[in-house]
């Protein structure tokens, strides 16, 4: 029965020591990796995408500055209120006057900082969107190899979580802008109003953008182990909740709980080293705070004392320090985005720049409604990997209107033989035509318009379920997807439903069994009204009902048009004009199951080892039905 | 997540056709209005929550107290520091009374930042630990709710409530309550300290506070709507691509990109308006509250310097005065997020106690005991069962029979017959309406439910595969096995071979982000995996649709030793699956209309004949035991 002898291991890892085989979760999480904090590459492909709002971006970074002048401008003016306008002497109109300076700048303050954060928030927001729409369409028509190999849930968190650390990034970059404009405005103004003074405060200065460089490295790595401790368990929690029933059934849930305990420890752990690094930075911010202030109390009251400097440089000192450690923390901060900002950027043209190997060639007609419906393979090879090939040498023709079947055991080619009609991947060798036309020579909207195709799980998509029957065929009215409905026999579900056609359709049509659903898609593809009709067959067995409905739609859908059905049914078999065998990627039979059968060959052995499966038929049935069925 | 298979076909269409809503369905909902009481009450949960760690609390809020103290201490140290500085130049004071007020200064900054530290750290410690409690309660809450909560509630509801509630509840302690007292007690202290110091000139700095704080609650609260809004529509955006990406090969072979386009467009737009909209309430807000501020520090520049000019007060004090406002920036324009800290709170905690608080209708008896098996003997006596909210319409009606150690009982029927329900009795994941099951003469309800679930087995119509290895997949029920117990089981469901070929063998990580496995293959894992329990009564559920028959034969074969010590109950669609059964149920309306034998029901010639005719084609004679033997 096997072909390993008793005995051998079961894989090379195991020593045959006993163990727990038990995880909540999975331990795999979504890579995010801190990239370098600059990437030439990176920086000028999102440029692009900056390019078009150029003008926004000229008119924050203009409002940037008056913002931050204004911010600069409000200590100074403290000072010359107090040196000029508080002196027992001092005339009351200098007290007003700089009052209405005063004014002046606390308006163009309210003005700056409104256009600033505005244009700032709506210019981020937009290239954001953009970057989005552009990764999805690229998405649109890059190979279905990449898709195959590309898993949905790793795509839609480039879309989602790498889009958004993009936004976070743009979102902070402009007000960087500002910090930076502002940590330099308050140097040089204190440099300008005492350079002794300015010197002694600012030597805290590089004290704290080293120790705050050093804690980063260890502090984000704090952050990460707590961000992915935190994925790790809520993953655990996505899956006791998708698997409930599983656990249930093989009373999993004590020990379940027990496990998740642990990552949940894991997590807290995680969270309070990630809290204890965040918070330390605060007494090392306060500590060189209270020495700067320490400084212009006692350098500057001597300065004062002196008469170097007047009182009100010293108030003006005592407001610029506590100012200037704040653009430090976010410049600081910007780092990591920053960081974060080109992995993900890195991640986002990682997708904007996959080949989009199948295109139309430059000379491209389309397809049009003259071309038969013929299909025909010359010599075709074909491999996902072309050193292996999935499909040699194969010709065969298929007549306009012609019903053929395709069979053969799993992994013999016939949905590689599918996919290559509608041309989702290029052959190495060979050629398809159809409509007596190289698909290559076609443009491959008017070859999708050609072919209508039911894969062998149905995909509906959220919405009504006449939108899942019209879907893109954009011309067909509400009478055509009735018809449609109809001819398929789903029209009496669809009418039973609440709303009827305009029922809306759970995730994934889950409000609909699968017979139900599989009708349907049969509605979707006869209301394209195409030439050609390609059909995966489900391998699912259903009930026999609608097995039965399901044939019957089929042979409607199959009327007038050329038919190729990958069958796994009897019923639908001996219903094709031929069938042509695979086995191997090579064509090895073909005939009518008669002369198939007689001869003996693969065809007629598949045949006796699928009978079970081909016999499911309704417990009620009229003659009609069975003389149709059989 | 996507979903690769459809899972729980028939379940889903049972709740969407119930149509109703409990009240617990529509508390998941993230726009769902909460009962304010339910909400204060949740407040009031949390806090009490949050002391049961009293030493991290407590030190929390009195750390909280000393910062405020320290960080009040410090305007009027500095206030001092410029009087006493006049002082000295005007000759009045020795020089060297500068010292102890710039080492003061020094002093009160470190000690704020030490208390701050303290604080931030202790309350974030407590947030955590209640976010581990509540963590663990919400999982071991949703493994032990049963069936007919989760056919009812949502997953990706449950997972709202478990990630974000959850952050919204751990985030109360440090965001709105310890932020409560701090700003309070700053508000307060401050305010005493300057209104006795200048009772007008106090009215004036603080005048900025009560319209700073309002509009900051106002705008928090409107960003917090937006953003429960934002967070739908992007939730269809993704939705669209989710579907899109998913369905990929339909949309390329209806050439439905343009249409993908235009619907991704459409969910695009409306969330971008959205966010938009989230940047003017936030930008409107913050630039008149900055203003309000510059707007009342003017006035205090104002008169403070006229008061000073006329030598009312010392500039000394006009400097206190305006470094506290500066201090009390800050945490004003942060009282919106205290208040959001609070609103988000009674959301997220009631949402999250009505979960843990949710009553498990099935649930172990008060001291019930263990299941003892002795003959195995498995006995349904009138059983009836309805869904909850179909009271009227009985899904399984006065089914009785009895199943003695060792024999097969095969059940079919047509579709919506009962089947599924009736299996889904045994094991206690629902609990009939009437009638009882009993298991060696003890009634299943009145012993612990985990030895019922451990004496029956079930392999489901909807496998659910875990993301981890097959092998750990395989050992579910048994995670302590011996590895030569996994490659039996896996070698009597026909997989052992297959898992071999591939690349992990059986580490092979498998499930939603592991290797995608064909129908077959997972029926196949499913069966292995329940053979790996030890149960009296085991119950395939139509879990070998997608097996060809051959195949099934071959398991079938190999079970037979297995088989012997239990009773089997069969569910099928196709009869070959259950031919050789002891004894056949046909099913229909939920009730049993025949019972007997394969030969026995062929006499009588009633529904199962017909159903045995119809799949017992002339053409199709090749019994499928013989197929085995080629």
């Amino acid at each position: 029965m096997s072909q390993t002898p008793p005995g051998e291991a079961l894989d090379p890892r195991d020593d045959e020591s006993p163990r727990m085989r038990a995880v909540v979760g999975s331990d795999r999480i979504e890579e995010e990796i801190f990239g370098r904090v600059f990437d030439g590459k990176v920086t000028q492909r999102i440029w692009q995408f900056v390019r078009p709002y150029k003008r926004s971006l000229l008119i924050s970074i203009a409002a940037v500055l008056a913002f931050t002048g204004s911010q600069l401008t409000i200590p100074l003016l403290i000072r010359y209120a107090i040196d000029n306008g508080m002196a027992p002497d001092a005339p009351p109109n200098v007290l007003l006057s700089i009052m209405a300076i005063f004014a002046v700048i606390v308006a163009i303050n309210y003005v700056a900082s409104r256009v600033q954060e505005l244009v700032t928030g709506r210019m981020a927001e937009d290239v954001l969107f953009d970057i989005r729409r552009a990764m999805f369409s690229h998405l649109q028509r890059v190979s279905l190899s990449f898709m195959d190999k590309t898993e949905v849930g790793r795509l839609m968190s480039r879309l989602q979580g790498d889009v958004n650390s993009m936004q976070e990034f743009l979102d902070t970059s402009v007000l960087a802008i500002g910090d930076l404009l502002l940590l330099f405005g308050i140097v040089a103004v204190m440099l300008w109003l005492d350079w002794q003074l300015a010197l002694m405060v600012l030597t805290v200065l590089p004290i704290l953008f080293g120790i705050r460089i050093l804690w980063l490295t260890r502090a984000r790595a704090a952050f990460m182990a707590a961000h992915e401790a935190n994925s790790i368990t809520n993953g655990a929690l996505a899956e006791a909740i998708h698997g409930v029933r599983a656990v249930q059934a093989m009373d999993r849930a004590r020990l379940n709980a027990e496990l998740y305990g642990q990552l949940v420890d894991n997590t807290y752990k995680a969270h309070l080293r990630a809290s204890k690094l965040s918070q330390i930075m605060i007494p090392i911010v306060d500590t060189l705070t209270g020495s700067a202030m320490a400084v212009v109390a006692l350098a500057g009251g001597l300065m004062v004392v002196s008469e170097r400097i007047e009182v009100g440089v010293m108030v003006a000192f005592l407001f610029y320090i506590q100012r200037f450690f704040d653009p430090i923390r976010s410049l600081t901060m910007q780092y990591s985005v920053m960081q974060r900002a080109m992995a993900s950027g890195h991640r986002l043209t990682e997708v904007l720049d996959v080949d989009v190997d199948v295109k139309d060639a430059r000379n491209a007609t389309p397809l049009g409604k003259d071309d038969d419906g013929s299909v025909e393979f010359r010599n075709v090879t074909f491999g996902y990997n072309p050193e292996y090939p999935v499909l040699k040498d194969v010709s065969f023709r298929v007549n306009s209107g012609e019903t053929v079947a395709l069979v053969g055991p799993t992994g013999s080619g016939k949905s590689s033989s599918m996919a290559l009609i509608h041309r989702f991947y290029d052959v190495q060798d060979g050629a398809v035509l159809v409509g007596g036309r190289d698909v290559r020579d076609v443009t491959q909207k008017s070859l999708g318009r050609h072919m209508a195709m039911v894969l062998q799980e149905p995909y509906l998509f959220t919405g009504t379920v006449r939108d899942n029957i019209r879907y893109a065929s954009d011309w067909a009215d509400d009478e055509a997807v009735v018809e449609a409905a109809i001819a398929v026999g789903a029209n009496e579900f669809i009418e039973a439903l609440p709303q009827g056609y305009d029922t809306m359709l759970a995730e994934r049509g889950s409000n609909l069994s699968l017979g139900q659903r599989q009708l349907l898609s049969f509605a979707r593809a006869l209301v394209t009204d195409a030439k050609i009709l390609i059909l995966d067959e489900a391998t699912a067995n259903i009930d026999s009902y609608t097995e039965m409905q399901i044939q019957k739609a089929l042979q409607r859908l199959l009327e007038g048009r050329t038919g190729l059905v990958i069958a796994h049914r009897l019923a639908t078999i001996r219903n094709a004009n031929r069938i042509i065998v695979l086995q191997h990627g090579q064509l090895v039979e073909h005939g009518t199951h008669d002369t198939l059968i007689e001869h003996g060959g693969l065809y007629a052995q598949l045949y006796r080892l699928n009978y079970a499966s081909f016999d499911d038929l309704p417990n009620r049935l009229s003659d009609e039905d069975r003389k149709r069925a059989t | 997540m996507p979903r690769r298979e459809v899972r729980g076909d028939k379940k889903m269409t049972k709740n969407a056709q119930s149509g109703r809503e409990t009240s617990s369905d529509r508390i998941f909902r993230r726009t769902a209005r909460v009962d304010p009481h339910a909400g204060l009450g949740a407040i009031a949960r949390i806090t009490r929550m949050a002391f049961r760690y009293p030493v991290s609390a407590g030190l929390a809020l009195a750390a909280t107290v000393a910062a405020v103290l320290m960080q009040l201490s410090i305007p009027v140290i500095l206030g001092q520091a410029v009087d006493q500085t006049q002082l000295v130049a005007a000759a009045k004071a020795e020089p060297e009374t500068l010292y102890p007020i710039a080492l003061l200064l020094f002093v009160a900054s470190v000690a704020r930042g030490i208390l701050t530290l303290i604080q931030n750290y202790t309350a974030e410690s407590v947030g955590h630990a209640l976010a581990r409690d509540i963590r663990n309660a919400v999982y071991g809450r949703i493994q032990s709710l049963p069936f007919s909560f989760h056919d009812r509630t949502h997953s990706g509801d449950l997972i709202t409530v478990g990630m974000l509630d959850l952050e919204g509840v751990r985030m109360y302690f440090s965001t709105a309550l310890v932020r409560t007292v701090l700003l309070g007690l700053l508000i307060g202290l401050g305010a005493t300290l300057l209104l006795s110091t200048h009772l007008a000139l106090g009215l004036l700095a603080l005048s900025f506070v009560p319209f700073a704080g309002w509009r900051s609650t106002v705008m928090r609260l409107a960003l917090r709507r937006t953003w429960l809004i934002l967070q739908e529509r992007l939730g269809v955006l993704s939705q669209v691509m989710e579907e899109n990406l998913g369905g990929i090969r339909v949309v390329r072979a209806f050439a439905a990109s343009e249409h993908e386009m235009d619907k991704f467009e459409v969910a695009s737009k409306s969330a971008l308006e959205l966010s938009h909209e989230r940047i003017e309430i936030r930008v409107k807000n913050t630039a008149v509250m900055t203003m309000a501020f510059f707007v009342s520090m003017g006035l205090v520049l104002y008169f403070g310097g006229r008061q000073v000019a006329s030598g009312e007060i010392t500039l000394g004090t006009l400097a206190t005065f305006l470094t506290f406002m500066t201090i009390l920036q800050m945490p004003v324009r942060q009282l919106g997020l205290m208040v959001n800290g609070y609103a988000r709170a009674s959301t997220c905690g009631a949402r999250l106690f009505a979960l843990i608080d949710h009553e498990a209708e099935i649930d172990n008896a008060p001291g019930a005991p263990d299941l003892i098996i002795s003959d195995g003997t498995l006995k349904l006596d009138n059983v009836s069962f309805a869904y909850a909210g179909h009271p009227d319409r009985q899904a399984v009606s006065g089914i009785s029979f009895e199943a003695h150690r060792g024999e097969t009982i095969g059940i079919v029927g047509p579709p919506g017959s009962g089947k599924t329900t009736l299996m889904h009795l045994i094991p206690r994941f629902y609990d009939p309406t009437q009638g009882s099951i009993s298991i060696d003469g003890q009634d299943i309800r009145d012993a612990t439910l985990s030895s019922v679930r451990q004496a029956v087995a079930v392999v489901q119509q909807d496998s659910f595969l875990f993301t981890t290895s097959i092998e750990n997949n395989i050992a579910y029920a048994d995670p302590f096995t011996e590895t030569s117990q996994i490659r039996g089981v896996t070698e009597s469901a026909q997989l052992h071979d297959y898992i071999l070929g591939l690349p992990g063998k059986y580490g092979t990580i498998v499930g939603e982000r592991g290797v995608s496995l064909s129908g077959g293959q997972r029926q196949r894992l499913s069966i292995a995996r329940t053979l790996m329990m030890k149960p009296a009564v085991l119950i395939f559920d139509d879990s070998t649709a997608a097996i060809d028959a051959g195949t099934e034969n071959r398991i079938r074969t190999a079970l037979k030793e297995y088989t012997k010590d239990r009773v089997t109950l069969i569910v099928a669609h196709r009869l070959a699956s259950l031919i050789h059964a002891d004894r056949i149920l046909f099913l229909e309306q939920g009730r049993i209309i025949e019972q007997g034998s394969h030969e026995e029901l062929l006499k009588l010639g009633g529904r199962y004949c017909d159903l045995h005719d119809l799949q017992m084609r002339p053409n199709a004679e090749i019994p499928a035991e013989k197929v085995d033997t080629q």
